[in-house]
C-alpha cells in the first residue's frame, strides 16, 4: 500500500511538474494553429517571431532600462503584430492561393532572416549567461505550492494561466464573433469572401497580426525557461509545438493546448519513472537521459507517418482558384542548349582562373574557406537531387552529413581505419538511413515530408548525437571529435593544397553523378512526378522507387560531404556545422540560388563560405579600388547580413522556383533573343499574345 | 436613368491568355439580360469582370455610373452587384448558418442577422433542416439554394448568375428560376449566363451572343432563339 501511495504521489507530482512546460508548448501550438488556420501558412518562422519579441523585451528591459509593462507593450503589443502585418503585406498577400510549398520555403527563409535582421537593427547580441526574465517581477523567485507536491514559480503560473485564457479567448473568437467567421472564410477563399462584400485583405492582415501577437506573447512567456536567448532554441521549440498542434490535427485550438500540456506531462512523468526502471534494467542506461527531449519529435514523426487523417485534413480548395492565370512554365524545362554550353565554358574558365589564383597566391585561411566552399557544394548537391529533381523539401540534410562525419570519426578513433574508407562507409550509412527514412515518407505530401524530416533532424540532434557510438559520448566533451587527415601513398593530405585537390575531385565526381541522375531514368521519372503525380501514376510510373532512390543518393552525397568537411576541419564540429538550424540555411541558400542545377549548388557553396570573406569584409571593393585603405567605412559588414539576404531571397521562390542564378541567366538569354529578333524585321508579333483559339486548346 | 452595369470597351484575360476583346455592354435597372455562347467563349470572364474578380486590361467598368475599374470585388458588392459564381459558390468549410451569417452580418449589421436568418430558412425549408451541416456536404441543388438565399434577403441592384442551373434536376431549375423571377419583380437587374437556353430566353428582355471573346449579336429573345441554337451548334461542331 505504501508503495502504491508513493506511486500515485509521484504520478501527480510528475503531472504538476509537466504542466508549466506543457503550457508553454501549448501556447506556441495555439499560435501556430492560428496562423495555419487563418492564412494556410505552415509558419515555421513562428519561432523566429517569438524570438524577436523575447529578445526585444529583454533588450528594452535590461539594456534600455524600460519598465516591464513598457517593454511588454513594445515587444508584444506593438512590434509582434507589426511584423505579422509586414509579412502579410509584403510577402504572403502576393502568393497565389494553394502554393503551400512556396509558403513553406519562404517561412524557412524567414526563420533564418528574421532573427538576424532583428539583431542587426537593434544591436542585440545573444550573450551566454544573461538570463531572460519573465513578465512579473521576481518571477523565478516566488513560488506557490497549492498541493504540497510541486512548487510552481510565478513565471510558470503566468505561462499556464495565459495559455489557458488564450486558447479559450481564441476559440470564442472563432465561434462567436463576426471577425472570427470572416477569418475562417478567408482561409477557404479570399475571393469568395470578397464577393460577400468583405475586405479580404483587411481580414487576413488582422489574422496575421493576431497570430503574430501570439508568437510574441509566447516568446516573452517562454524566455525565462532558457539560460540564454538564442534563435535555434526558439526554432526547436516550434518543432515541439508542431507536435502538439498535430495532436489537434492542426486545426483545433483547444486540442492544440491539450496536446502541449499532454507532451509536457508525458515528458515529466517519463523523467520521474525512467530512472527507477533503469536502476533495475541496466541496459537502458544510455538512452535514459536522451529519451525525454526526444518525446515530441518521436510523437510528431509518428503522427505524420502513421496518422493519415492528419494529412487529409488539408485546407478546402478555393472554388475561385480558376480566376488565377496558369503558372508560368518552369524555366528549367525550357532551357536552351546554348545556355548550357555557355554555362559550361564559363564555369571551366572560371575554375581554371580561380584555381590558379588560389594555388599560387592563397594563404592558409583563404585555402581553408575555398576548400570549405568546394566541400559544401558537394553537400549541396544532395539538396539539388532531393529538392531540385524530386521536389521534396528535406530539413534533415544536416543529420545525413553528420552521419558521414561521425562515421569517419568513430572508425578512425576506434579501429584506426583510413578516413577515406570511413568517408565512403559513412556516405553509405547516410544513404541507407535516408532511404529507410524515405520509405514511410514518400507517399506524404511535400509539406509533410518537410515536417517529418524536421522531426527527424530534431530527434537526431537531441538523441542520436549524444549516443557514445555516434557522437563519442562523454569522451568527446573533453577531447572533441577529432578526425585525422589521410595519406594516400606518397600524397600527404595534411597539406591543405593537396586536400583542396581531393575536395575538387570529389565534387567533380559528385557533380557528374548528379547530372547523370538528372538525364537518366530516375531523373526523368522524378521530373514527370514533379509535373503531375496523378498523371504519372496513371501511366504506370511508380513514385516510391524513384523517390526512395533520390533520397538514397541525396543521403550518400550529404554523408560524403559531411565526412569530407570533418576531415578538412580535423573535427566533426557537429554543433556549428550540422545542427538542424545551421542546416536550415543550406536549404535556403540552395533554393535561393538554384536547386535544379549543379552550378546552383556550386554558387551556394561559394556563397556560404566565401561571401563573408570577399564581399562583407570589403575585400572585393578593396580589389576594385586597388587599395585596402580606400575600402569605405561601412565595411566590414556583419556576416549576419548573409542570412538576411538569402533568407529574404526565398521570397522569389513563389515566382521562380528555379532560383536566382537560372532565372537571371534566362532573362539575359531572353533579352539577347529579343534583340536579335528585333533585327529580324520580318518576325511576327511575339508569342506572348496568344489568341483565344490557342487558349481554348 | 443610369445603367446598373456598364462595360465599356473591355479587354481582359488571364496572364498571357486573352479571353475578351473590346466588349461593351450595359444593363439597365430592372432589366434581365442573357449572355449566351458556346463553351469557352468568355461568358464567365464577362461575369468576373462585371463583379471585379478579373480586372480588365483595357476599358472601363461602371456600376451605376461610378467607375470601379480595377477595384476589389467587395466594392462591387457594396455598390449593389451580387455574383453567384460558376460551380460551388458557398464556403465548404462553414456550415449553412455560418454561410448565411457571413453575408447577412455585412449587409444588415449585427441586429439584422437573426431576422434575416429566419426569413431565409422560411423561404428554403430544405436549408433549415441542415443549418448546422457543413455547406461542402450539401447536394449541388442545396448549395445553389444556399447561394440564392444569401442574395434574396436584401435584393441587390444587379445579380450576375453564372450557370445557376448546371447539373440540377429540372424541378430545382424551375424553382431557381421562380426565385429569379421574384427578384426581378422586386427591381433587381439580372445578367444571366446560361446553357439552358430556353429558361433564359423565357425570362430575359434582351440577349447578348458572345463568340471568341466578342459580342457578335444583340437583340430580343424572340429573334434570338434560332440564331443562338445555330451559332452554338456551328461552333460546337467546328470546335
Ligand atoms: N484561369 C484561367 N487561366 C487561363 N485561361 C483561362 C482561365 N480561365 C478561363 N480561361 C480561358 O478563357 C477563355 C474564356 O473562359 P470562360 O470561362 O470565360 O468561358 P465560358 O464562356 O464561361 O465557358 P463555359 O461555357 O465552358 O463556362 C477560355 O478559353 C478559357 O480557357
Ligand atoms: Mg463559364
Amino acid at each position: 500500500m505504501v508503495l502504491a501511495a508513493s506511486f500515485v504521489e509521484d504520478l501527480v507530482r510528475g503531472t504538476l511538474q509537466g504542466l508549466p512546460p506543457g503550457a508553454v508548448y501549448g501556447l506556441i501550438a495555439i499560435g501556430f494553429v492560428l496562423a495555419y488556420k487563418t492564412s494556410g501558412v505552415f509558419n515555421l518562422a513562428f519561432g523566429a517571431q517569438a524570438y524577436v519579441s523575447a529578445a526585444l523585451y529583454f533588450q528594452a528591459r535590461n539594456e534600455w532600462g524600460w519598465s516591464n509593462l513598457a517593454a511588454f507593450v513594445l515587444a508584444v503589443v506593438v512590434v509582434a503584430p507589426a511584423i505579422g502585418l509586414v509579412l502579410e503585406r509584403l510577402i504572403f498577400r502576393h502568393l497565389p492561393p494553394g502554393s503551400s510549398l512556396a509558403k513553406l520555403v519562404i517561412a524557412i527563409g524567414l526563420s533564418v532572416a528574421l532573427p538576424n535582421l532583428f539583431e542587426l537593427i537593434v544591436g542585440f547580441e545573444p550573450v551566454a549567461g544573461r538570463t531572460p526574465e519573465g513578465l512579473l517581477p521576481n518571477g523565478a523567485g516566488v513560488f506557490y505550492d497549492p498541493l504540497g507536491l510541486y512548487s510552481f514559480s510565478r513565471d510558470e503560473l503566468t505561462a499556464l494561466v495565459v495559455a489557458v485564457l488564450g486558447a479559450a479567448a481564441l476559440a470564442a473568437l472563432f465561434r462567436f464573433t463576426a471577425i472570427g467567421l470572416q477569418m475562417r472564410a478567408v482561409v477557404e477563399s479570399p475571393r469568395m469572401t470578397e464577393l460577400n462584400g468583405i475586405r479580404a485583405d483587411r481580414v487576413s492582415a488582422f489574422s496575421w497580426a493576431l497570430s503574430s501577437f501570439f508568437a510574441g506573447l509566447a516568446g516573452v512567456l517562454i524566455a525565462p525557461r532558457f539560460n540564454t536567448l538564442s534563435a535555434p532554441d526558439f526554432f526547436n521549440l516550434v518543432v515541439v509545438a508542431i507536435a502538439a498542434a498535430a495532436i489537434g490535427k492542426l486545426v483545433s485550438l483547444p486540442r492544440a493546448l491539450a496536446g502541449g500540456l499532454g507532451l509536457g506531462v508525458a515528458i515529466a512523468i517519463i523523467d520521474t519513472f525512467l530512472p527507477r526502471i533503469v536502476e533495475r534494467q541496466q541496459w537502458l542506461e544510455p538512452i535514459q537521459e536522451n529519451v525525454t527531449p526526444a518525446v515530441p519529435f518521436i510523437v510528431l514523426f509518428a503522427l505524420v507517418t502513421l496518422w493519415p487523417e492528419l494529412r487529409s485534413s488539408k485546407e478546402q480548395t478555393d472554388p475561385l482558384a480558376g480566376v488565377d492565370p496558369p503558372p508560368p512554365t518552369p524555366a528549367a524545362l525550357t532551357r536552351s542548349p546554348w545556355l548550357t554550353r555557355i554555362t559550361i565554358v564559363f564555369a571551366v574558365c572560371f575554375f581554371l582562373v580561380a584555381g590558379l589564383v588560389v594555388f599560387l597566391r592563397a594563404d592558409a585561411s583563404w585555402l581553408f574557406v575555398v576548400t570549405q566552399a568546394v566541400i559544401l557544394s558537394t553537400i549541396y548537391l544532395s539538396i539539388t537531387v532531393l529538392t531540385g529533381f524530386a521536389g521534396q523539401i528535406s530539413l534533415c540534410q544536416g543529420a545525413f552529413a553528420a552521419i558521414g562525419g561521425f562515421t569517419v570519426f568513430q572508425l578512425a578513433d576506434r579501429f584506426g581505419m583510413s578516413v577515406l574508407v570511413g568517408a565512403v562507409v559513412g556516405a553509405c550509412i547516410a544513404a541507407a538511413v535516408s532511404a529507410l527514412l524515405a520509405l514511410p515518407l514518400v507517399r506524404l505530401g511535400r509539406v509533410w515530408v518537410a515536417i517529418a524530416t524536421l522531426a527527424f533532424a530534431a530527434f537526431f540532434d537531441a538523441v542520436v548525437v549524444k549516443l557514445p557510438f555516434v557522437g563519442g559520448g562523454g569522451t568527446s566533451l573533453l577531447q572533441g571529435t577529432r578526425v585525422p587527415r589521410p595519406v594516400i601513398g606518397p600524397w600527404d593530405l595534411a597539406d591543405d593544397k593537396a586536400f583542396l585537390v581531393l575536395a575538387v575531385l570529389v565534387f567533380a565526381v559528385a557533380a557528374y553523378v548528379v547530372s547523370a541522375v538528372k538525364t537518366g531514368t530516375v531523373g526523368r521519372t522524378l521530373a514527370a512526378l514533379r509535373g503531375s503525380e496523378v498523371a504519372s501514376r496513371s501511366i504506370g510510373i511508380s513514385p516510391t522507387r524513384a523517390r526512395v532512390t533520390a533520397f538514397a543518393i541525396s543521403g550518400f552525397l550529404a554523408g560524403l560531404g559531411g565526412a569530407m568537411l570533418s576531415i578538412q576541419q580535423k573535427n566533426v564540429n557537429y554543433a556549428s556545422n550540422f545542427a538542424p538550424f545551421a542546416a536550415l540555411f543550406w536549404l535556403v541558400l540552395v533554393v535561393s540560388l538554384g536547386a535544379r542545377t549543379v552550378e546552383g549548388a556550386a554558387y551556394a557553396g561559394a556563397s556560404f563560405s566565401l561571401m563573408d570573406r570577399i564581399i562583407f569584409q570589403g575585400t572585393f571593393i578593396g580589389w576594385i579600388l586597388r587599395s585596402e585603405d580606400r575600402i569605405p567605412g561601412v565595411f566590414p559588414l556583419s556576416p549576419k547580413w548573409r542570412f538576411v539576404l538569402f533568407g529574404l531571397t526565398t521570397i522569389a521562390f513563389a515566382k521562380h522556383p528555379e532560383g536566382l542564378v537560372e532565372n537571371g541567366k534566362r532573362n539575359a538569354h531572353v533579352r539577347m533573343a529579343k534583340l536579335s529578333a528585333r533585327r529580324d524585321a520580318h518576325r511576327e508579333p511575339s508569342a506572348d499574345d496568344a489568341v483565344p483559339g490557342e487558349a481554348v486548346a | 436613368m443610369t445603367d446598373v452595369l456598364t462595360l465599356d470597351g473591355v479587354s481582359a484575360g488571364y496572364g498571357p491568355f486573352h479571353a475578351l476583346f473590346d466588349v461593351s455592354l450595359a444593363v439597365a435597372p430592372g432589366e434581365a439580360v442573357a449572355l449566351l455562347g458556346a463553351n469557352g467563349v468568355g461568358k464567365t470572364t464577362v461575369a468576373r469582370v462585371a463583379s471585379g474578380l478579373v480586372a480588365p486590361e483595357r476599358g472601363q467598368v461602371r456600376v451605376e455610373g461610378a467607375d470601379l475599374t480595377g477595384a476589389a470585388p467587395h466594392r462591387f458588392v457594396r455598390a449593389g452587384v451580387a455574383h453567384a459564381t460558376e460551380g460551388r459558390s458557398v464556403f465548404a468549410s462553414l456550415n449553412v448558418e455560418e454561410n448565411l451569417r457571413l453575408s447577412f452580418r455585412r449587409a444588415l449589421g449585427a441586429r439584422g442577422v437573426a431576422g434575416a436568418l429566419d426569413q431565409a430558412f422560411e423561404q428554403f425549408p430544405a436549408l433549415a433542416r441542415r443549418r448546422a451541416q457543413l455547406a461542402g456536404d450539401l447536394s449541388g441543388g442545396e448549395q445553389r439554394m444556399l447561394s440564392m438565399a444569401r442574395v434574396l434577403v436584401e435584393a441587390p441592384k444587379l445579380l450576375i448568375a453564372d450557370e445557376l442551373s448546371l447539373g440540377l434536376a429540372p424541378i430545382i431549375v424551375d424553382e431557381i428560376y421562380a426565385q429569379l423571377e421574384r427578384l426581378r419583380a422586386e427591381g433587381t437587374a439580372l445578367l444571366i449566363v446560361e446553357q439552358h437556353v430556353s429558361h433564359a430566353l423565357a425570362l430575359c428582355d434582351r440577349v447578348l451572343l458572345l463568340e471568341h471573346g466578342t459580342i457578335i449579336w444583340e437583340g430580343p429573345p424572340a429573334d434570338a432563339a434560332d440564331r443562338v441554337v445555330a451559332r452554338i451548334f456551328e461552333h460546337g461542331e467546328a470546335g
